[in-house]
């Protein structure tokens, strides 16, 4: 057991981690953070994506002492002043949830993507999402509104 | 009914009610809930496909330290099943393990490393028995017994029907064709591991849990623990996806409520993705021949259908399976006659069941390839052989299916003219093709899985001082939308507001009866409930305000959360000030509706199964690309047209169809739930078992046909399941049209191409 600090949704945090936790299981078991999913808990699924230092990264396969003084982002902390991110906001409105099991790890992963490409082709966001599964939605609204939210962060930018 | 346009709520789209929790990640699901002194379950499996257990010792694991329960068969030898003809399951074993994963027995621990660990501590000493793996063989082999109950060999269950004159209808024919086929299994791979939480206080029992069917686990609880179904209470989450796979009772919630009773502490058992797929109760390996004989127009004059299904260790929904694969192929072409032949055997793997689409995936895939067969061999074009024998509205199939409402020529022409098909078919270059296929679905069983004369559906709603208004309903909404539309259908009846209105659902304790998300269902009853509670309430509310206003009822309407005189402007009151007026003058203000379907039960045995109160229809066309060195099959684009009645949510029914359709993608060129040798599953994870990830899919074109059912609830009818089954064969035919092979195994590999290529090259 060690002493893990570092910054959760933009505020410090300070707990105590077993050497082999993973950071997935310290924020669903310690830290009540449940928005993040386990699907397979073999990196294989995407469920579990979260940002670290803004990076996407699956929280199953990376040990919680490895984010020591480092930023995590999950879906808990994605909305700033209880403003929506423009990425959620593009997927509920255009109906790219359903049982909603992956959205958190799309949804971060959408966010990253667009913070470092802002204007990404269809062929871009394909690909950038291609580590998470989504079984119920075909992909199709989902591409659309990572398009549509591209839209409106640029506007934003533009205006 | 209304003018489309005179709704204000329904038939415009709206995001799901619970879509900002799931973005948010406040959304709860059976995984994410918690209790005070909650302990971590895990279940034991067998690793043998076969084998008599000759004892189990589970001291060693109850004396670990931080071990608070272990339980065996021993603690629930009770059967239990789906299906009232197929009770044959334990919560764990019983004297037999007949598959690699069996549940065998179950610990509860203070953390997950030692509730592991208590499992290693678990002496099961076995006795290894042959294990067949192979349908073929559990079809004679009468020396291995996988299931006591089974009469010959491993038979579960034939059946044998023959509708209209067979002998006629081939004697009309100018020409035969039959044709073998086999669809291999699949898995449901939804992205929620199921999840279960029980708690036992006060002799009751509370059980969270991933289901589709509150209802039916609440019943098989009672059953097998002998609690009286009035102590027991089955809470549905959020469901993160079923698709079937979540559609019975399964060993771990069993498991989960034993392990609660016994340590008397809240017990949670979440299984690995392993777990996931060795459950499994997915789509079943198929074999299949057609022969059918036509007239030299096309015209269809009688089909033959035989099948044999590989269901795995235990029954599950297998006979309903059965029975379907032959009862959907008499339409959506008019067929005069028919027969088939169905068996479900049992073999030494994990158990096959409902998948969506369920019964009708695999002789839909095998019935439109065949058919392009017959049109390629007498030179008709496939949109014109299904355009010729399409099913009109209104009509009864040769099985006694009625059909009412059918828009199924439309779709055909739809999804034909989304690809050009009168300009492309036949004349794209080598390596690129398009393809065509229809299908039909139930929306609903017209009968329950138990016998009973009871609704199928009832919904309550509740009318507070506040002008609030709250559904209670048992439809548990997996990810498909059904809370959205049932707030949708509440206040288009009442005239409120959608902010008004909030759902309860999917709680045995405070919601009435449905029967579950399977058999699309849920929109046709539980929406027809929903419509006839909020039209009884909006008849009392008027009622009262008559009276007490002193006006003629017929002159009052409620419209946009206000009370309205015709011809008047301005409101009389606000909608809280009429449920206050309500309120105080006696009146009422809780309504039940419910939803019965008509009895449609065809005049013969088994004419139970296939009948519905609506039919959904469809027609599809994929565009591929086939690369001929490598074999690679790219789908590039699939239109999906498809008869849903009414569009009540066409934002979250296009989505049904976009994830119907790439689901059906998956199992055409990359799922495969395949088995090594011994009986062990070949992957179970999300590398092996490919799901279609973004990179792979096809874009995805859905055209909303609406056909206004005469009873759907504002003349809606199915889209979730229906969509699936015409996506196989449209891609399988456009292969054929892209390199002039075709296929009749699936799922497809670039090896499989490769070498019929090669196999055309040799012998053209």
């Amino acid at each position: 057991m060690r002493t893990l600090k570092f910054i959760l949704n933009g505020d410090p945090a300070e707990i105590g981690v077993n050497d082999g936790e993973t950071l997935l299981e310290v924020l669903r078991n310690r830290l009540g953070l449940t928005g993040t999913k386990q699907g397979c808990d073999q990196g294989e699924c995407g469920s579990c994506t979260v940002l670290i230092d803004g990076q996407p990264v699956l929280s199953c396969l990376i040990l919680a002492i490895r984010v020591e003084n480092r930023q995590v982002t999950t879906i808990e902390g994605l909305a700033e002043g209880g403003k929506l991110h423009p990425v959620q906001v593009a997927f509920h409105e255009g109906g790219a949830i359903q049982c909603g099991f992956c959205t958190p790890g799309m949804v971060l992963t959408a966010k990253a993507l667009l913070d470092r490409n802002p204007y990404p082709t269809r062929n871009e966001i394909r690909t950038a999402l291609s580590g998470n599964i989504c079984r119920c939605t075909g992909y199709t609204k989902i591409v659309e509104a990572v398009e549509r939210a591209a839209e409106v962060i640029s506007e934003k930018a533009d205006g | 009914m209304a003018e489309k346009s005179a709704y204000r709520y329904i038939g415009r789209n709206k995001p799901r009610t619970d879509g900002l929790a799931k973005v948010t990640g406040t959304a709860l699901f059976s995984a994410d809930i918690t209790m005070p002194r909650c302990l971590v379950g895990k279940i034991l499996r067998s690793p043998h496909a076969h084998a008599r257990i000759l004892s189990i010792d589970t001291k060693k694991a109850e004396a670990l330290p931080g071990v608070k329960a272990v339980v065996t068969g021993a603690d629930a030898p009770v059967k239990y099943g789906i299906l009232p003809v197929s009770q044959d399951e334990y919560p764990l074993a019983v004297d037999k393990v007949r598959f690699v994963g069996d549940e065998v027995a179950a610990v509860a621990a203070i953390d997950e490393a030692t509730a592991l660990h208590a499992l290693d501590l678990i002496d099961v000493c076995y006795e290894v028995l042959p294990a067949i793996l192979d349908p073929h063989e559990a079809l004679i082999r009468d020396d291995v017994k996988i299931q006591e109950r089974t009469q010959e060999a491993n038979i579960e269950r034939r059946i044998h029907l023959v509708f209209g004159d067979m002998e006629k209808g081939f004697a009309e024919a100018d020409y035969i064709r039959e044709d073998r086929f086999f669809k291999d299994a699949a898995s449901h791979a939804f992205l929620e591991p199921h999840s279960a939480l029980a708690q036992f206080s006060d002799g009751k029992l509370t059980l969270r849990t991933s289901t589709q069917v509150p209802h039916y686990v609440q019943r098989a609880l009672s059953r097998v623990l002998g609690i009286p179904a009035e102590k027991i209470r089955v809470i549905k989450p959020v469901l993160g996806g079923g698709f079937g796979g979540k559609g019975e009772p399964l060993p771990l919630e069993f498991a989960a409520s034993l392990l609660a009773i016994k340590s008397g502490q809240p017990v949670r058992i979440t299984h690995s993705r392993e777990e996931v797929f060795l459950t499994h109760r997915g789509r079943h390996p198929e074999q299949m021949t057609l022969k059918t004989g036509v007239k030299k127009d096309g015209t269809i004059t009688a089909v033959q259908f035989s099948s044999l299904l590989d269901g795995g260790a235990y029954g599950s929904y297998g006979v309903v399976t059965m029975i379907y694969s032959g009862q959907l192929l008499t339409a959506p072409y008019r067929v005069p006659a028919y027969s088939f032949d169905s068996v479900r055997v049992f073999t030494n793997k994990p158990p096959c069941g409902a998948q969506r689409g369920h019964g009708g995936v695999q002789p839909r895939f095998a019935f439109e390839v065949h058919l392009d067969r017959i049109a390629a061999d007498l030179g008709i074009d496939p949109l014109e052989i299904r355009y010729h024998n399409a099913i009109e509205p209104d009509t009864v199939t040769v099985n006694e299916l009625r059909i009412t409402s059918c828009a199924f020529k439309e779709c055909l022409d739809k999804a034909a003219e989304a690809v050009d098909w009168k300009e492309k078919h036949g004349k794209l270059p080598y390596g690129k093709g398009i393809g065509l296929a229809g299908g039909f679905y139930v929306t609903g069983a017209a009968y329950p899985i138990y016998a009973n004369p009871m609704p199928h559906s009832q919904v309550q709603i509740r009318v507070d001082r506040d002008g609030g208004v709250t559904v209670f309903s048992g439809a548990s909404d997996i990810g498909q939308g059904s809370d959205t539309l049932l707030v949708m259908i509440a206040a288009e009846t009442l005239g409120i507001p959608e902010q008004s209105v909030r759902v309860v659902s999917a709680d045995t304790e405070t919601t009435p009866v449905d029967l579950g998300s399977y058999s699309s269902r849920v929109t046709f009853m539980a929406g027809n409930a929903c419509r006839k509670a909020a039209l009884k309430i909006r008849d009392r509310l008027l009622a009262a305000c008559a009276g007490q206003l002193e006006r003629n009822q017929k002159d009052l309407t409620i419209a946009g959360g206000y009370l309205f005189e015709h011809g008047k402007e301005e409101p009389l009151m606000t909608f809280a000030e009429v449920a206050v007026l309500a309120e105080a003058a006696g009146v009422d203000l809780c309504a039940m509706g419910s939803y019965r379907p008509p009895e449609l039960a065809g005049s013969y045995k088994f004419g139970g199964v296939g009948p519905s109160p609506a039919y959904s229809f469809g027609a599809q066309t994929a565009e591929v690309e086939v690369d001929t060195e490598t074999g690679e099959i790219r789908v590039t684009k699939i239109h999906c047209a498809h008869d849903l009645g009414f569009a009540l949510n066409p934002l979250t029914a296009s989505g049904q169809a976009e994830g119907a359709v790439v689901m059906g993608f998956g199992e055409t060129v990359l799922e495969h739930h395949a088995f090594l040798p011994g009986g062990r599953h070949s992957g179970p994870n999300f590398l092996d078992y490919k799901v279609p990830t973004s990179l792979d899919v096809p874009e995805v074109d859905v055209t909303l046909v609406e056909s206004i059912d005469p009873s759907g609830p504002y003349g809606a009818k199915e889209i979730g399941e229906g969509s699936l089954h015409p996506s196989l064969p449209a891609i399988v035919n456009a292969i054929y049209d892209a390199i002039g092979c075709w296929f009749h195994d699936l799922p497809l590999t670039p090896e499989k191409v490769l070498a019929a290529i090669a196999k055309k090259k040799e012998a053209p």
